[in-house]
């Protein structure tokens, strides 16, 4: 019940993306098209869910016994920025396929704040091990779901008549707000 | 470019949040009032000077290669510096805050502003760079959490004039999107009546 919770809260009720505003660039950067938010958000699944697990490490095995606590910014950046790289070299070698699916996303999730601010959220909120997976891997899921939902009404507005003032980034902003507004309609339901 | 023009170039032509739509991340998730926004941008502005400073002073030292990681590595040292200065000194904002603080590290506009200028400029227009970019998002938050508060709370900068509850959905995630692309749309009319 615990885990159902997390999940359906992490994806519906506070979405990341929706409501906490983490993953902003990747969210307009690259949601133009349904195909490549769908590739970025897997690349965002798969690095969070490896990072969640090096990050709870480092935290209780390293951080917490050297009583470096004040380290925590510093050493989760590199250690993000580390994990990327080495997730795209062992991937290129063992999986040339999905490679090629995720490559080019994979050195963007470097300076996605949404990696980041879990690993730094799911310290703060205590978590064990298992859940802190949990927790990243819905909130990945969250990700895709208001990335991918996005770029299906982006493909749409390219063809709306919209004033040129408005036209590119203010009308997709524009579109962000009441979308979530509409997800703001499952708050409460956890 | 003369110095005076590094530094006003940050404030319209090259506004961070309007112009280059650089930060969205912080610009939306910490606007919720007026003190908020412009504890934020005072936070991010001297990070982005320090670290410009910093980097253009060791910028022939580091090589090229590992030139993003030792960015990143300096920027972060200052994130720290800030997040426990905020934490003892005002502590309410820095709850508020939150996770931002530390999130100020993966801000584009402070690696940005490292790779593209203080990394070819000396130490002193770096300083002015960044003091004028981080002026101009420190304005961008300012004005953003100055139009949610007024229209959500019915306040201004915490005094409030308005009884009872304000338009509750500008505070709320929903409103930073709207007033944003509508703050970005005034922007761009007034950017298009100057040129």
């Amino acid at each position: 019940m615990e885990y159902f919770v997390i999940i359906i809260g992490a994806i519906f009720v506070n979405n990341i993306v929706l409501s906490q505003f983490l993953g902003i660039c990747p969210f307009l950067g690259v949601s133009n098209k349904v195909s490549t938010s769908i590739g970025m958000g897997g690349a965002v699944t798969f690095v969070m869910a490896i990072s969640s697990i090096v990050v709870y490490l480092i935290q209780y095995y390293v951080l917490v016994p050297l009583g470096i606590g004040y380290m925590q910014t510093i050493v989760f950046i590199l250690v993000i920025a580390a994990l990327v790289q080495m997730v795209e070299i062992i991937l290129k070698k063992m999986s040339p396929a999905l490679y090629q699916a995720l490559g080019i996303f994979l050195p963007l999730i470097t300076t996605n704040c949404a990696v980041l601010g879990v690993a730094i959220l799911l310290v703060q909120r205590e978590f064990n091990l298992l859940e802190s997976v949990v927790f990243a891997v819905s909130n990945a899921i969250g990700f895709t779901l208001a990335l991918v939902l996005f770029a299906g009404l982006r493909e749409r507005l390219e063809l709306a008549d919209v004033p040129k003032a408005m036209k590119g980034v203010p009308i997709a902003i524009l579109t962000a707000g009441i979308l979530a507004m509409a997800f703001m309609g499952f708050s409460g339901l956890v | 470019m003369s110095n005076l023009k590094i530094f006003t170039k940050g404030l319209i032509k090259e506004n961070p949040t309007f112009s280059l739509m650089l930060g969205m991340c912080p610009t939306l998730g910490t606007t919720t009032s007026a003190v908020n926004g412009l504890g934020m941008g005072v936070a991010t502005m001297f990070v982005l000077i320090m670290s410009n400073i910093v980097i253009s002073m060791v910028k022939n030292v580091i090589p090229d290669k590992v030139r993003i990681p030792a960015f990143i590595v300096i920027i972060a040292s200052f994130v720290t510096v800030v997040q426990l200065c905020m934490e003892a000194y005002v502590p309410s904002l820095y709850n508020t805050l939150g996770v931002f603080i530390p999130l100020i590290v993966v801000n584009c506009i402070i690696l940005g502003r490292a790779e593209a200028f203080a990394s070819k400029n000396n130490v002193f227009k770096s300083m002015l760079d960044g003091a004028g970019i981080g002026l101009g998002f420190t304005l961008s938050l300012t004005l953003l959490g100055m139009v949610r508060e007024l229209l959500g709370s019915g306040s201004f900068f915490g005094y409030k004039f308005i009884a009872g509850d304000g338009m509750l959905v500008f505070v709320l995630a929903p409103g930073a999107f709207i007033v944003l692309s509508y703050l970005m749309v005034l922007f761009n009319k007034f950017t298009a009546k100057l040129k």
